[in-house]
């Protein structure tokens, strides 16, 4: 790079450490969610950009007992290898009294709101139990941290699905992780709403200028190990999406690898089809991600 | 693999209902920029409501937006041309989400200023003109909408475009071109309108590719405000690195550099990066961050400048204009949270030399105060002197926002510094000792009679280094000898409580006025006053020191000293001995003049 020159990548990426480093040095109680998806992984590559090597917060997954099992070893395999503080929780209660869409029980929607946002709200409100990776014993065990995060960061993009095109980089919620979308702070200059009232917290979005193609051009320039649920594995098919098996379907694509993905972006062949349409609760209640988002959904 | 197309953001402004949703609906629908089937689903929705379809709807995504029909916040929108990507953001005109707006606009490189041809230029076209000047978003291409709705005549486009090129020379602002539209019926949208054969310029998509995106001036003078100082020391790295982002100019290792407003210096050892080769040198736009050859303390916030190049400002008072979004105007003397670039210091309004109609461009001089949606100049005096550049010379430093009650309320540009002997600190402390009647008893009266002078003894230092204990064994030991002493130990959090904010910058400064004037009035009693208080800085104590005039201030520093010469009256170690501490104590204090030997201890 000796040349002055900052490609778009080079942008987007100096865009969004500064982002996490605002939140570092604002947020005592701060996480980041790590869904073990293509974004937030590059999320997670980012905080390492941002603090030279280092991630100086936990890692928060909500472990719905329905992600493919691969993701579950992938996510642990990585927490070791880069000295992750990885944290998860769940439902507990809902998973075991099998108050779930796969048990039959509830609708997908409902499902979501149960699985992922209610056991999201209480692992961040902190008083529902959150198990941290021990490193030496390779286990989780219960964490002794209960302090709620005031601080998450997420992956969302704006690209992805009209409400988040809306969001802020940071972004208020309530105590009910409620998100008032018509009255937003203004952003300007780089300068971001840090200062919050006792009982709401901030949802931090370093990717909101990401889009689709970008994720993979930067997976690719930085050769982050991604998991290979994306890339087909000889049946044509891949998942362009991540999320609970019963819920996912994957697409046509015979992408075996990041290379071929980023191909087959800029062929556009997925352009007039929504990236998550593979996620079954998008589609329900005529506006499935936005109400769940209103409801304290990423 | 860097084969990536150029990007920008384009902003679509104006005035409410003047055409903005529908503009930006039409251009992605002609350009085939929608997702499959999103016209159709739209369409249908329409159908279903029996209402008529309209391309803004296209980009109402949320629900309650549509509920009220107005954009309320900016939406983004992607679409391609032959030549870049564009990010269409969509800024709401209605002036109750002036807020939004801005944040819309502030995000982009250009911007788009819709006009209804057959309402004229409204008070929201002229505002949002002025804040494309104030955000100093240089491109601007004006459209003259809904022609269809004037039979496409040339004297009502001619006509908009005489009258509002004249508003914008007045601030400063050359539109790159005025284009006739019709975004409802497709005119000069994608290619040329037969309905306006007499219109030969470019359309808007042409007009989106003449936008020149503004190159980093990599000649301008280095700007790099500190974002933080990182030292993972538990995860095995040494490294103290000053990390954030230049904003202007480059630098190389070996380069000598000075922090403001602290004056450091040091010298630049290395960039540093993650998954990065070797790096020498980093410019503006990187987020980066570098190591110095030697260990100096300086806190978030400094800017780090080249010590060859001209400096930024540095100064406690200064001339800007501003805009303000709160819902509560801005009022003089009332403590607000300044953010510019890094830094985040206590200020107050000190004056308003005029505030402006931003519809009219009238100034307004005899306005006491700032109101929602105003436009005004301003002189701002922070508590502690603060670094900046004039606007105009570098943006990025020169830029800064308010903030009160927890919420960003006006965002201002920085016109120049103000050098000014009085402080508001000075006027208070007149206006105090003017309303003060003094006791008969003189201080050197009490001296006599309490066989000690008084003073305000701060024990400062790092956190967690005993400083508590060593303030009250102090008091303890004095107190046997007959000294009539005080230990007060009030914290952040019991001030926090009083008014429920929990903002670190404000709650830190009412912490220092409240101990300055506790201690004035108990050291003019003639009380030897002790107090702790961790990671004082020099300005801090400096307000400190002012407030317990007359009465002396004596400063301990334990531990790590990063106080400049002459500040510090006693440097202990961390750790030691508390009685022999102790007795170091009083041995200077017995040295100084508060426990004067003729006083006899």
């Amino acid at each position: 790079m000796s040349k002055k020159t900052m490609t778009k990548l080079d942008q987007i990426e100096a865009q969004s450490v500064y982002i996490m480093r605002e939140a570092y040095r604002e947020f005592k109680n701060l996480a980041m969610l790590w869904s073990i998806g293509k974004d937030s992984t590059v999320l997670l590559w980012l905080a390492r950009k941002a603090f030279f090597g280092h991630v100086p917060f936990p890692l928060v997954h909500v472990d719905t007992s329905f992600k493919v099992p691969a993701m579950i070893k992938y996510r642990d395999q990585v927490a070791l290898e880069w000295n992750l503080n990885m944290v998860y929780g769940q439902n507990t209660e809902a998973i075991k009294n099998k108050r779930t869409f796969p048990d039959g029980a509830i609708d997908r929607i409902s499902c979501c709101k149960s699985l992922k946002s209610e056991a999201l709200k209480h692992t961040l409100a902190g008083d529902w139990p959150r198990y941290r990776m021990n490193h030496e014993t390779k286990k989780y065990e219960l964490d002794d941290n209960k302090e709620p995060y005031t601080g998450v960061i997420v992956g969302v993009r704006a690209d992805e699905e009209g409400s988040r095109s809306k969001e802020r980089y940071f972004s208020p919620r309530d105590r009910n992780n409620d998100w008032d979308v018509g009255d937003q702070p203004p952003e300007l200059w780089n300068q971001f709403k840090t200062d919050f009232a006792p009982g709401t917290h901030l949802r931090i979005h370093p990717l909101l200028d990401w889009t689709e193609l970008n994720i993979w051009e930067y997976i690719q320039r930085e050769n982050i190990p991604i998991i290979d649920l994306y890339f087909d594995q000889g049946e044509g098919t891949r998942y362009r999406s991540l999320g609970c098996y019963p819920c996912t379907t994957p697409v046509q694509s015979t992408a075996k690898n990041v290379e071929d993905i980023v191909q087959e972006l800029k062929t556009g062949k997925f352009a007039n089809i929504a990236e998550r349409s593979g996620r079954a609760q998008d589609k329900e209640d005529g506006g499935g991600l936005e109400t769940l988002r209103l409801d304290g959904y990423m | 693999m860097e084969n990536q197309r150029e990007q920008m953001n384009v902003v679509i402004v104006g005035h409410v209902d003047h055409g903005k949703s529908t503009l930006i609906g039409r251009l992605l629908a002609d350009t085939g920029s929608l997702p499959e089937g999103k016209l159709q689903q739209v369409k249908d929705q329409c159908k279903r409501n029996a209402k008529p379809f309209e391309y803004a709807f296209l980009l109402d995504a949320l629900k309650d937006e549509q509920a009220q029909g107005i954009t309320i916040d900016t939406a983004r929108s992607f679409f391609k041309s032959k030549k870049r990507d564009y990010i269409i953001i969509d800024a709401p005109g209605h002036i109750e989400f002036l807020k939004n707006m801005i944040t819309g606009a502030a995000r982009a490189q250009a911007a788009m200023l819709v006009i209804d041809a057959k309402e004229g230029i409204r008070e929201n076209s002229k505002r949002h003109g002025y804040m494309m000047s104030f955000l100093g978003i240089k491109n601007i291409t004006v459209c003259v909408n809904k022609m269809d709705l004037v039979g496409y005549k040339q004297e009502v486009f001619e006509k908009i475009k005489t009258d509002y090129s004249a508003f914008l020379k007045e601030i400063n602002l050359k539109p790159m071109s005025f284009i006739p539209i019709s975004a409802r019926e497709g005119d000069c949208i994608t290619g040329p309108s037969k309905n306006m054969p007499w219109y030969d310029g470019g359309s808007i998509l042409e007009a989106f590719d003449v936008f020149q995106k503004a190159v980093p001036d990599y000649e301008r003078a280095f700007r790099f405000p500190i974002q933080d100082i990182y030292k993972f020391t538990a995860a095995g790295d040494d490294r103290r690195i000053f990390s954030g982002r230049v904003e202007s100019g480059t630098i190389d290792v070996g380069d000598e550099v000075i922090f403001l407003p602290s004056r450091k210096q040091s010298r630049i050892t290395s960039v540093e990066g993650f998954n990065l080769p070797k790096q020498t040198q980093a410019f503006a736009g990187q987020s980066t961050g570098f190591t110095l050859e030697t260990q100096i303390y300086v806190k978030p916030g400094e800017i780090m400048a080249k010590v060859k190049e001209k400096t930024p400002h540095v100064s406690p008072k200064f001339k800007a204009n501003i805009f303000w979004m709160g819902k509560q105007p801005l009022v003089k003397g009332k403590n607000y949270k300044l953010k510019i670039t890094t830094q985040q210091v206590p200020v107050i309004l000190a004056d308003i030399i005029s505030v402006l109609d931003a519809s009219e461009l009238s100034s307004i001089t005899n306005k006491d105060q700032v109101d929602r949606h105003d436009v005004a100049e301003c002189i701002f005096e922070t508590l502690k002197p603060v670094a900046f550049d004039e606007v105009n010379q570098i943006s990025e430093t020169g830029r800064f926002v308010i903030v009160d009650n927890y919420e960003i309320c006006g965002g201002g540009i920085i016109l120049a510094p103000v050098f000014d002997e009085v402080s508001t600190l000075s006027k208070h402390i007149k206006e105090r000792d003017y309303g003060w009647e003094r006791s008969d008893i003189t201080p050197g009266k009490r001296a006599q009679k309490y066989q000690h002078k008084s003073a305000l003894i701060v024990i400062t230092g790092e956190a967690n280094s005993g400083k508590i204990a060593m303030a009250k064994a102090l008091e303890e030991e004095l107190f046997k000898l007959k000294k009539n002493v005080y230990f007060l130990g009030i914290s952040n959090d019991l001030l926090k409580s009083q008014d429920g904010s929990n903002d670190k910058t404000l709650n830190r400064m009412k912490h220092i006025q409240q101990l300055g004037e506790t201690a004035h009035i108990l050291t003019d009693a003639g009380l030897i006053l002790i107090t702790s208080i961790s990671d004082i800085d020099e300005y801090e104590l400096q307000a400190l020191k002012i407030l317990n005039r007359p009465s002396k201030t004596i400063v301990i520093n334990v531990g790590e000293n990063h106080f400049q010469e002459g500040q510090v009256d006693l440097l202990l170690d961390k750790g030691g001995d508390s009685a022999q501490v102790t007795q170091k104590i009083v041995n200077y204090l017995i040295q100084s003049v508060v426990l004067d030997p003729e006083f006899s201890i």
